[in-house]
């Protein structure tokens, strides 16, 4: 399913940004440039080919790992890609890994000890976090912790410490969000027969809750924590943007203040393969928790 | 008199069965006491876009700069201080509840009557027309939402409509989805079956009988949907691809009061709690319409 989906992600993203009003020709080579030039040049990019034939050659090209030129610098789109990409990789797969250290703990805690003050308080946390724009976020975690306590770095990217703000932002909204599904489908699961079953032959408490119940309920949070590292990449980009970080989201807001479309549309595409290599590897996973599931295809 | 009595009685039946229906959902939804305050703030932010004129002057509040005013922190004049031109923010904010709302409400309805079309067209026909409508939208649904926005945007420039259509559009194959799955719920059911029976077309059935049965997912799914759109919005001119500044919009107030936060940080801290109250109480209103219309859960 990855490589047609894919297709049809380069086939509309593509398409969207051949919407792109004024041409390219003339945009690479200046002001200064004559009529003759500009259309020796768009002769040369076949910007005058129909757009899918223009689409077959990209693909071409992208398929030797070449992503064109970007129009702004003349220099490789997928170098580009490939020199920022560890730095979004880094970005985002700690914040993935805060949020799930932070939220399964508190959704087991909150649905064994359901409307207890802590729950009440932990899920008033995470409606709050689910609707704080990260962006915002950001600045405040940087008035606070960089402006005034002065711990960590207000931006840039030096070292272990200028990634805590960064990460921490980033994770907000998917551990306030993965808390909520742990929760609930912890209560499902705990309502259980096999759960009582386990309770009647003296299992401990705390044992029932990790041995028996919390496998089962991992699952539908395992689905979250897929859907949510989209929401992740999506807010890469403001992350990045505000605390200047070197990744591929910032390198995208900068290419589309350039109007320099083949770096954005580089950059749209990398996201997106990000995004359904990791629910690949999701769909997989689950084969490993969820027994049934393997069931079916044996 | 001339209609017969038994049709009366018969509409007047249906008509009650209906109303108490909304009614014991109201019940369960006042009881809520998170769901409560969320109708308030809500409804507190309506009539803030609504009066806004009566509130302040939107030209000369709103707009106006003026030097010798700029920067000052909140006081009696300035209740939330004003920005680096001297515009009072909490005008500003005012005015920018008007945007927020109208954009988050437009393009919830335009992904709703897009997506919501395709998505019953699929449930209800199923096979070969579903199939083909669902791999469209898993090429759609590869591309993070708000990545799909911003490529849109980024396409079509920035402008209001512009932003209302990008929102929109990438919220499509999520109401697809939501819609799909409930009239898949309902389409077996006798009642359809009846009508089908008694010579119903099908778009009748579908607007008649189909989707006003499976509103509920529907309704809640719009409310958090909203809530998003216009977290989307404020992040899209956060990165100065939505409203463009002056228009005072949430997002772009935020991008202009960044380079103020070292000294002033109320410039960033009003427009922030704005758009978390608004995404906060859509989001309280919708988890609290959840319960109260499925009382099976909780």
């Amino acid at each position: 399913m990855l490589i047609p989906v894919m297709l049809g992600v380069i086939f509309l993203v593509f398409f969207i940004i051949s919407l792109t009003p004024g041409d390219a020709a003339s945009m690479i080579l200046g002001d200064g440039a004559t009529e003759e030039r500009i259309i020796e040049l768009r002769d040369d990019m076949g910007l005058d080919d129909p757009l899918i034939v223009q689409y077959g050659r990209y693909m071409w090209d992208l398929l030797q790992g070449n992503m064109g030129d970007s129009y702004s610098t003349g220099r490789s789109v997928a170098g580009e890609i490939v020199q920022r990409f560890p730095n979004t990789f880094k970005l985002t797969v700690t914040a993935i890994f805060l949020s799930v250290l932070i939220s399964i703990p508190i959704g087991v805690i909150s649905a064994t000890k359901q409307y207890s003050l802590f729950d009440n308080i932990g899920m008033i946390l995470a409606l709050v976090g689910i609707s704080m724009p990260s962006f915002w976020t950001g600045l405040i975690l940087i008035i606070i912790f960089a402006l005034n306590l002065g711990w960590f770095p207000s931006g840039g990217m030096k070292g272990i410490m200028s990634l805590v703000l960064p990460a921490f932002t980033l994770a907000i909204a998917s551990t306030a969000s993965i808390t909520r599904t742990t929760r609930s489908s912890m209560l499902e699961v705990i309502r259980q027969d096999y759960i009582n079953t386990a309770k009647a032959k003296g299992v401990s408490r705390r044992k029932v809750i990790t041995r028996h119940a919390l496998g089962n309920a991992l699952i539908p949070a395992v689905t979250v924590i897929g859907l949510e590292f989209g929401i992740l990449l999506g807010g890469a980009v403001l992350t990045e943007t505000v605390f200047s970080w070197p990744g591929i989201g910032r390198l995208m807001v900068e290419s589309i203040q350039r109007k320099d479309t083949p770096m954005v549309l580089g950059c749209v595409i990398i996201f997106s393969l990000s995004f359904s290599i990791v629910n690949l590897i999701i769909d997989i996973l689950y084969a490993y928790i969820d027994p049934r599931i393997k069931a079916n295809y044996t | 008199m001339s209609t017969p009595p038994t049709t009366t009685y018969e509409n007047h039946s249906l008509n009650t069965k209906k109303k108490s229906q909304w009614l014991e959902v109201w019940k369960r939804l006042k009881k809520s006491r998170t769901a409560v305050i969320g109708l308030i703030l809500i409804l507190m932010f309506l009539m803030l876009a609504l009066f806004a004129p009566f509130i302040a002057d939107y030209e000369k509040d709103a707009l106006g700069m003026n030097v010798k005013e700029r920067l000052q922190s909140p006081n009696l004049t300035h209740w939330f201080g004003t920005d680096e031109f001297g515009r009072d923010i909490f005008a500003r904010i005012v005015y920018g509840t008007r945007i927020s709302l109208f954009v988050g409400i437009i393009s919830v309805s335009i992904a709703l009557s897009l997506g919501g079309t395709l998505g019953a067209i699929a449930g209800y026909y199923g096979g070969r027309i579903d199939n083909a409508i669902m791999r469209v939208l898993d090429v759609l649904l590869a591309i993070p939402t708000i990545l799909l926005a911003i490529t849109i945007v980024a396409a079509l420039g920035a402008s209001i409509l512009n932003l209302m259509i990008a929102v929109g559009i990438s919220n499509i194959p999520g109401f697809a989805r939501v819609v799909r799955a409930s009239v898949l719920s309902v389409k077996d059911q006798e009642y359809i079956e009846s009508a089908r029976a008694i010579g119903a077309r099908d778009h009748t059935i579908i607007l008649k009988h189909v989707l006003p049965n499976s509103m509920a997912p529907i309704v809640v799914f719009a409310t958090l949907k909203v809530a998003s759109a216009i977290m989307a919005t404020s992040s899209l001119s956060f990165i100065g691809l939505g409203i463009q500044p002056p228009t005072p919009e949430w997002g772009n107030m935020l991008a202009g009061g960044r380079a103020y936060i070292r000294d002033h940080m109320y410039i960033v801290l009003s427009p922030g709690l704005a758009i978390v109250l608004t995404v906060l109480s859509l989001n309280l209103i919708g988890d609290g319409l959840r319960d109260a219309l499925d009382p099976k859960l909780k």
